[in-house]
């Protein structure tokens, strides 16, 4: 679920923090730039872990800040294919169920992928999965928004939404578009499989 | 920003609570989403099972576990969310009715319910409710 990813880079710092000791102004300036936000090909970064190591500082002509190329881990929230993952509902759609971590929203659940036979309930917008209890009667099983839920990852792309700036420079975006499933036994919301 | 290896450790969600806990305790002041991150994170993290695991419970148990052949992501999952059932087993072991027999699995789960403060919680909890 979590991963550790080493990266480097060249921390620009502004005369302003020059007060603060390098290594916690460049903890700051990555934590700024890369905290919440989807890097390409990596997945969601939550904080920095640590530096690894910290090269001489330089003062380029015309810019008062100093340059330091620095190597460092960064905490990278990237859920593997098969995992199975707790999280709870934020809505039903036509387009299926959206699940949320708290952090992370963007996990959707497609119909193809609930339990069988499930259907969308217009009136009280939500999935609905039509368990057949085995006597020829159904049980309706209301997804309702706010209940949790585990379901497997089938799908993981933090994509970019558009390919421009400089190559060296991963895009970061905002909606990276996973996938879910629950259809298979001991999936879907926890209350269906409690004893 | 140059990416050297976009994954060189995986980390259990123990300690990811461990290090942001530490994050937020720091004096520094936060800019940015850092503060909102870490925040949302932790909140997810201290309802899951994490938070009441110490590290030797993790050593522990997956010392114990060691013998059954199962693969790191395996064992991750099984710290991360503790199986109570042999439902849950089967889901998170890949062919797990081929690869482990049924004794095999309830050893497994004698293993987690030793180990994790959580489970064993929530079966005095039970036990209570029974009384």
């Amino acid at each position: 679920m979590f991963i550790l990813a080493e990266m480097k880079n060249v921390t620009r710092i502004p005369p302003e923090l020059f007060n603060l000791k390098l290594n916690e102004a460049i903890a700051g300036e990555l934590n700024k730039k890369l905290a919440n936000k989807v890097v390409l090909n990596v997945g969601l970064c939550i904080a920095l872990f640590d530096i690894i190591s910290l090269q001489e500082s330089f003062i380029f002509p015309g810019d008062g800040a100093s340059h330091t190329r620095v190597k460092f881990r960064y905490i990278v929230f990237r859920p593997f294919i098969e995992e199975i993952l707790l999280g709870k509902i934020r809505s039903c759609s036509q387009e299926g169920v959206h699940v949320t971590l708290g952090f992370f929203d963007d996990i959707l659940i497609p119909p193809s992928a609930l339990q069988h036979p499930s259907k969308f309930n217009e009136t009280e917008q939500a999935w609905v999965w039509e368990y057949d209890t085995g006597d020829g009667s159904k049980h309706d099983l209301f997804m309702d928004a706010g209940e949790s839920i585990r379901f497997r990852v089938t799908a993981e792309m933090f994509n970019e939404t558009c390919p421009m700036g400089p190559i060296t420079m991963p895009e970061t975006q905002e909606n990276p578009d996973n996938k879910g499933s629950i259809n298979e036994p001991g999936l879907g919301l926890l209350t269906w499989w409690d004893n | 920003m140059e990416i050297v290896n976009a994954n060189c450790a995986t980390l259990s969600n123990y300690e990811v609570l461990k290090h942001l806990q530490k994050v937020k305790e720091s004096k520094m002041k936060h800019k940015g989403q850092l503060a909102t991150i870490t925040y949302e994170t932790i909140r997810y993290l201290e309802n899951a099972p994490c938070n009441d695991q110490s590290p030797q419970n993790i050593t522990e148990c997956l010392k114990a576990l060691a013998p059954y052949n199962l693969n790191k992501t395996e064992k991750l999952m099984i710290i991360n969310t503790p199986p109570t059932t042999a439902l849950e087993i089967q889901l998170m072991i890949e062919e797990s009715e081929e690869r482990l027999t049924e004794e095999q699995v309830e050893q497994i789960l004698d293993i987690i319910t030793r180990y994790s403060p959580h489970v064993i919680k929530d079966k005095v909890e039970e036990n209570e409710e029974i009384e």
